[in-house]
C-alpha cells in the first residue's frame, strides 16, 4: 500500500528525514512518534506531495511517486493538521470549505456529498453555513476532517490531529477517526509527541529521533515496555508524569 | 498558626460585552502555603485569570471583585500600582507559557536576566550580570558564559523556558505562578524544567502556583490540585489522591485520557451537567 525506502529530506546543511524505511498495508494504521525537530511531520509532508524536494524511493498504492503528484494521487491521498484554527479559512462558511476540494477535483451532487460529510463527523445542518469564528475547536476539527472525507481518500495523514484541543474533546475526535478507520477502511498514519494517543489509534508505531527511525514496535510492546532503544523507553517514561529520580535520569540522545 | 503565604477569598472576574457582563471567574477561594499548588482546567475555565489575578496583571477589560485577596499579609486589593510595580518581580513572580512571546527578541538573554534583577535591587551591573550567570547555571543551563550573549531566536524551547524561569527567579520571589510553563515543551525537556522548578521550590521556601491543562502531569507534580469548571473550584485534592477525585467533572477527565498502558475500542466522553456551573 505504502512502501517508502530511504527517505531524505534536507533543509540546507540539515538532514531533517536521514534514511526512513517503512511499509504500510491497506487498511493499517501507523502512528510516527517523536520529539519536536525529530522529523516525523517532514516525513508526512513529503508524503503528501507538499515538499518536493526529496530523495529515495516512494511507492502509494502500487505507484512510483516522483515530486509532483497528479490530481487524481490527492484525491486518494488527504491530510488533517494539527491546528483547526490555521487550516481553515476564516473567511469561508463550512459549505464553502466542503464545496472547493468538490470544485478542484470536478465532482458533482455538492448538496448530497456536503450534507453526508457533515453527518459523518457528527454536524448537523445548522453548522453548514456558520463561519470558523463560530465553532468550537472540536467542531473546527471536524470539519477539518468532513473536508478531508468529501474526497473519499483511501490513505488519511493525520498530524497531530488533536494536540491543539481540549482532552475530553480530544476523547471525541479520536473516537471520530477510529470510527471512521473502521467504516470506510481507510489507511492511517499518525504523528504525534502523544505516545497514549498514538497507542490509541495505531497497531504499529515508529519512534523517530533526529530524522531517523530509530525503533518499530507494535502497540502491544510499547504498551509493555518491550522496547530495543534507551532512547524510547527514557520517552515511555517521561510520557507517565512526572518523577523527580527520572528527570535526574535523562540523557540526550544524538 | 502563621497566616497563609496567598489567601483568595471569592474571587470574581468579569468582563462587559456588548452582550452582557461575562463572568469569567465566579467565587474561587482558596489559601495556600510555601507549597506546590496545581490549578487545572480546560480552556475557559478561568484558571488563567485566577493566576494573573494574583499579581494584579487583568486586561483592562475585566473588572475584579474578592472578599479577601491578601499575599504575605498584603492586601492586594488596596495596593496602590507602585505598590503593586514593587511586589510583581521581587516578590511575586509569573512565568507564561511561550517564551517566543515573552523574551525580548532584540536583547540577548543574559542581558534580560541582569535587567530584571538590576529592577529589583541595589547592585552594579557587574553584579547582576554575576547573578544572571549563577541563575543560568541554577536551571541547569551548561556553559552560561555562552548562552549570555545568545539572542531569544538562537535558543530552543526548552532553554528559552529556562530563562525565564531564571528571570523571574533572580529576585528570589516568595510566589511564583507559571501559567503551562512546560506545555510548549517536549515531554523529556517538561520533566527537566520541572525538576528545576521542584528543586527551586524545596531550596528556597516558595510557593507555586501552577497552572494546567494535564490533570495527571500536575498531580503527579504538585502537593495540591485544584479542578476549575466554568469559573469555579468544583475540588479540591490531595495530589495523591487524584484516583479518589470525587466530582463527575474530575473523574470524567480522568477517564476520557487514552491510557498508554492500554484502553480499548471508543474513549468514554464527558457529558457536561449543566448543573456543574452551579453547584460547587
Amino acid at each position: 500500500m505504502i512502501e517508502v525506502g530511504d527517505l531524505v529530506v534536507d533543509f540546507g546543511e540539515t538532514r531533517a528525514v536521514d534514511r526512513v524505511s517503512f511499509k504500510v498495508a491497506a487498511g493499517e494504521a501507523f502512528g510516527i512518534v517523536g520529539e519536536s525537530g525529530s522529523g516525523k511531520s517532514t516525513v508526512l509532508r513529503a508524503l503528501c506531495g507538499l515538499n518536493r524536494h526529496w530523495s529515495g524511493r516512494m511507492i502509494i498504492e502500487g505507484a512510483q511517486q516522483g515530486p509532483v503528484r497528479s490530481r487524481a494521487f490527492h484525491r486518494r491521498l488527504q491530510m488533517v493538521f494539527q491546528d483547526p484554527y490555521a487550516s481553515l479559512h476564516p473567511r469561508q462558511t463550512v459549505d464553502r470549505a466542503l464545496a472547493e476540494p468538490l470544485r478542484i477535483h470536478g465532482l458533482d451532487d455538492h448538496e448530497r456529498r456536503i450534507s453526508r460529510a457533515l453527518r459523518e463527523v457528527g454536524l448537523g445542518p445548522e453548522h453548514r453555513f456558520r463561519y470558523p469564528h463560530q465553532l468550537s475547536g472540536g467542531q473546527r476539527q471536524r470539519v477539518a476532517i468532513a473536508r478531508v472525507l468529501i474526497l473519499e481518500p483511501t490513505i488519511l495523514l493525520l498530524d497531530e490531529p488533536t494536540s491543539a484541543l481540549d482532552v475530553s474533546v480530544q476523547a471525541e475526535i479520536l473516537n471520530l477517526l477510529q470510527r471512521i478507520r473502521r467504516e470506510r477502511k481507510l489507511t492511517y498514519i499518525l504523528v504525534s509527541h502523544n505516545l497514549a494517543v498514538v497507542a490509541h489509534l495505531c497497531a504499529r508505531v515508529a519512534v523517530m529521533n533526529r530524522g531517523r527511525f530509530i525503533e518499530a514496535l507494535d502497540v502491544a510492546a510499547l504498551r509493555a515496555h518491550r522496547t530495543q532503544q534507551p532512547y524510547t523507553a527514557q520517552l515511555l517514561r517521561a510520557s507517565e508524569g512526572y518523577d523527580r529520580q527520572a528527570a535526574e535520569a535523562l540523557v540526550t540522545y544524538d | 498558626m502563621t497566616a497563609p503565604l496567598l489567601d483568595i477569598a471569592d474571587l470574581h472576574v468579569s468582563f462587559r460585552t456588548p452582550r452582557g457582563v461575562l463572568e469569567a471567574v465566579r467565587g474561587v477561594s482558596f489559601a495556600m502555603g510555601r507549597e506546590k499548588l496545581g490549578i487545572v482546567g480546560e480552556s475557559g475555565s478561568g484558571k488563567t485569570l485566577t493566576g494573573r489575578s494574583i499579581l494584579r496583571l487583568l486586561p483592562g477589560a475585566a473588572e475584579l471583585h474578592a472578599k479577601r485577596l491578601t499575599f504575605d499579609g498584603i492586601d492586594l486589593l488596596r495596593a496602590t500600582s507602585a505598590e503593586l510595580r514593587d511586589l510583581r518581580g521581587r516578590r511575586l513572580a509569573m512565568v507564561m507559557q511561550d517564551p517566543k512571546f515573552s523574551l525580548n527578541p532584540v536583547m540577548t538573554v543574559g542581558d534580560q536576566i541582569a535587567e530584571a534583577y538590576l529592577a529589583h535591587s541595589r547592585v552594579s551591573r557587574a553584579e547582576a550580570r554575576e547573578k544572571a550567570l549563577h541563575m543560568l547555571e541554577a536551571v541547569r543551563i551548561r556553559d552560561p558564559g555562552r548562552v549570555y550573549a545568545l539572542y531569544p531566536y538562537e535558543v530552543s524551547g526548552g532553554m528559552g523556558q529556562r530563562i525565564m524561569i531564571a528571570m523571574m527567579l533572580a529576585p528570589d520571589p516568595d510566589l511564583l505562578v507559571a501559567d503551562e510553563p512546560t506545555s510548549a515543551l517536549d515531554v523529556t525537556v517538561q520533566m527537566q524544567v520541572l525538576a528545576i522548578l521542584d528543586d527551586l521550590v524545596s531550596e528556597r521556601g516558595m510557593g507555586l502556583v501552577f497552572i494546567s491543562h494535564d490533570l495527571t502531569l500536575v498531580a503527579s507534580f504538585c502537593d495540591r490540585v485544584l479542578v476549575m469548571y466554568g469559573g469555579r473550584l468544583v475540588e479540591t485534592l490531595d495530589a495523591r489522591e487524584l484516583g479518589r477525585a470525587q466530582h463527575p467533572y474530575t473523574r470524567g477527565l480522568l477517564a476520557c485520557l487514552p491510557q498508554l498502558s492500554g484502553t480499548e475500542g471508543d474513549l468514554p466522553v464527558l457529558s457536561r451537567d449543566p448543573a456543574w456551573l452551579e453547584a460547587p
